[in-house]
């Protein structure tokens, strides 16, 4: 079974693909939850996905739909001020809210105009599945510019997370960094939106990190623990999906659901077994 | 940032001359003047809303004054700053080492790599603070008193010519906050480092006071402790009858009207 596995060009691609993407989430995914920017994570999803859906009406790629969407929305949110985003429920909450709702328009016109039946499984759930292999290099590339950003301004963002006027103290360009995080963040989720979807892409981001973060003190332990995490569960679940299909007779269990299952799993275990071992907690001073 | 003054004068640190800020239109700070000496202490001493943040703010360049100049070291191993609190996830992955450490190498880009010939910088500074027992402990766990020392240390890491430190008594208790006193004069004496700290009550730095600046209504009273806490420099500062009273070898200042003996 994983000689068929490992054969079939499907797998390949989505095992290339689901890797590379889940390790860019892992490691954007450990600034994400230290810097408490989860909140901007599923935004930029619900943004990204009005771009996913709208480029099968322009008849493009939805990675480029989600991928121009996606960092269009981190800068114009970084200008309004995430900080003051998050202090304002209620605006916020309806513009997301419509954005959403443009997606569920475009959704709908896909499959009216466009024939595109599957545009809306595609863009809400992803389409490891269902990749066309020659965007592989393309998703790639952009995995290895999110962790070059990353890495640039590996030490600008931790002193930022720190405190911004103490960042700017030291000569932090501090709008810099915020903004150039934001838009690593954009990339982070919109390749994990294509991959597992708009609705799940999150998971994927903060799962492995809060995982990893359970488990070491050190930033760059936490980004190599949380990458790695996130690779085996996208293997795990493209696996169990793969083989799920002989057990339903011809219905596999879609490969997002396998994969947001893994990273659940995993956290709650980590969990438990931190209670156990009173490790989660260690305590600073006696 | 302020235009840096042309003459610089070796015999301050930091130099401010006619600072004027304004905050959506309201005028915060009005034409304030103040000198730093090497290794002297300075207290920025207002209640809350009277521009000593402000002011520290302005002094720090991180905030453009709307008139005025100042002369500071420069900014990236020159000032040390230690905010008031830090907001940090107790998961965060930042040990108290690696934030004393962002002191020395935090505006460089790239992974940090090669960090082992900084560590005994490091360790010095955590040891000078009093961090050395939490020195691996996540930040984001430590009390408010002890994310302070953290901080210090990171300020004096890469030794700053001036520290400048926004209400590091204000959540502290009495002891606490004695202690705190007692570091920042250690500090000055053996590292000569000019320190500028903002407080809403002079009492507890006062002993160790060389110079302060009295905020109101946006001006200052500036000057030694003798010269500025006075009954009459500060009733003409704050507009309203002010006393300064000395009792148990200590000085506090009170507001004078409607409190009367029966």
């Amino acid at each position: 079974m994983l000689s068929a596995f490992f054969a079939s060009p499907t797998v390949q691609t989505a095992l290339v693909v689901g890797s590379v993407v889940a390790a860019v989430s892992g490691i954007v995914g450990v600034f994400t939850v230290t810097r408490g920017q989860s909140f901007a994570g599923h935004a930029l999803a619900d943004l990204g996905a009005v771009g996913g859906s709208g480029a099968f009406l322009l008849g493009i790629s939805q990675l480029w739909g989600f991928v121009l969407a996606g960092v269009v929305s981190a800068v114009a949110m970084e200008a309004i001020g995430t900080r003051r985003l998050e202090g304002r429920d209620v605006a916020t909450g309806v513009v997301f809210g419509a954005g959403m709702g443009l997606t569920a328009l475009f959704l709908t016109l896909d499959t009216l105009i466009g024939g595109s039946s599957n545009a809306a499984i595609s863009v809400l759930f992803g389409s490891l599945f269902s990749l066309d292999t020659r965007l592989v290099p393309v998703i790639v590339v952009l995995a290895l510019v999110t962790l070059m950003i990353v890495a640039v301004i590996w030490r600008w963002v931790s002193l930022e997370t720190l405190d911004r006027d103490l960042a700017a103290a030291r000569g932090v360009p501090t709008r810099w960094a915020s903004t150039l995080f934001l838009i690593a963040l954009a990339l982070a989720v919109q390749l994990s939106s294509l991959s597992i979807g708009a609705i799940l892409s999150t998971a994927l981001l903060i799962g492995p990190a809060a995982t990893a973060l359970l488990f070491t003190r050190r930033l760059g332990t936490a980004a190599a623990l949380a990458a790695m995490t996130a690779v085996v569960q996208v293997g795990v679940g493209c696996l169990v999906s793969f083989v799920s299909y002989d057990w339903f007779g011809g219905s596999s269990w879609p490969v997002s659901f396998t994969i947001v299952a893994a990273v659940f799993l995993t956290y709650v275990g980590a969990r438990a077994v931190c209670a156990l071992r009173g490790f989660a907690h260690p305590t600073a001073v006696a | 940032m302020s235009e840096p003054s042309p003459r610089r004068d070796p015999d301050v640190v930091l130099r401010a001359r006619g600072i004027a800020v304004r905050l959506g239109g309201v005028p915060v700070l009005d034409d304030v003047d103040l000198d730093v000496p090497p290794g002297a202490i300075v207290g920025l001493i207002g209640a809350n809303g009277a521009g000593k943040t402000t002011l520290l703010r302005v002094l720090l360049g991180i905030l453009r004054p709307h008139s005025g100049r100042v002369q500071r070291p420069d900014r990236r191993a020159g000032i040390g700053y230690v905010p008031q609190k830090i907001a940090l996830d107790p998961h965060a992955p930042l040990r108290a080492r690696d934030v004393v450490m962002l002191g020395l190498d935090g505006a460089r880009l790239g992974i940090p790599l090669g960090r082992a010939r900084l560590r005994g910088a490091v360790d010095d500074a955590l040891t000078q603070v009093g961090a050395t027992e939490f020195a691996d402990a996540r930040v984001g766990e430590l009390s408010g008193g002890q994310q302070q020392r953290v901080l210090l240390a990171h300020a004096i890491v890469s030794r700053p010519a001036l520290l400048l430190l926004d209400e590091p008594l204000a959540s502290l208790d009495p002891v606490s906050a004695r202690d705190v006193v007692v570091l920042l004069d250690e500090l000055r004496r053996q590292s000569g480092v000019a320190i500028v700290v903002t407080a809403h009550d002079l009492t507890l730095l006062l002993p160790v006071l060389d110079r302060v600046a009295y905020l109101a209504g946006g001006r200052a009273a500036v000057g030694t402790p003798a010269e500025v806490v006075r009954d009459d420099v500060l009733s003409a500062l704050y507009r309203r009858p002010m006393r300064v009273i000395e009792a148990a070898e200590r000085t506090f200042v009170v507001a004078d009207e409607g409190v009367t003996d029966a």
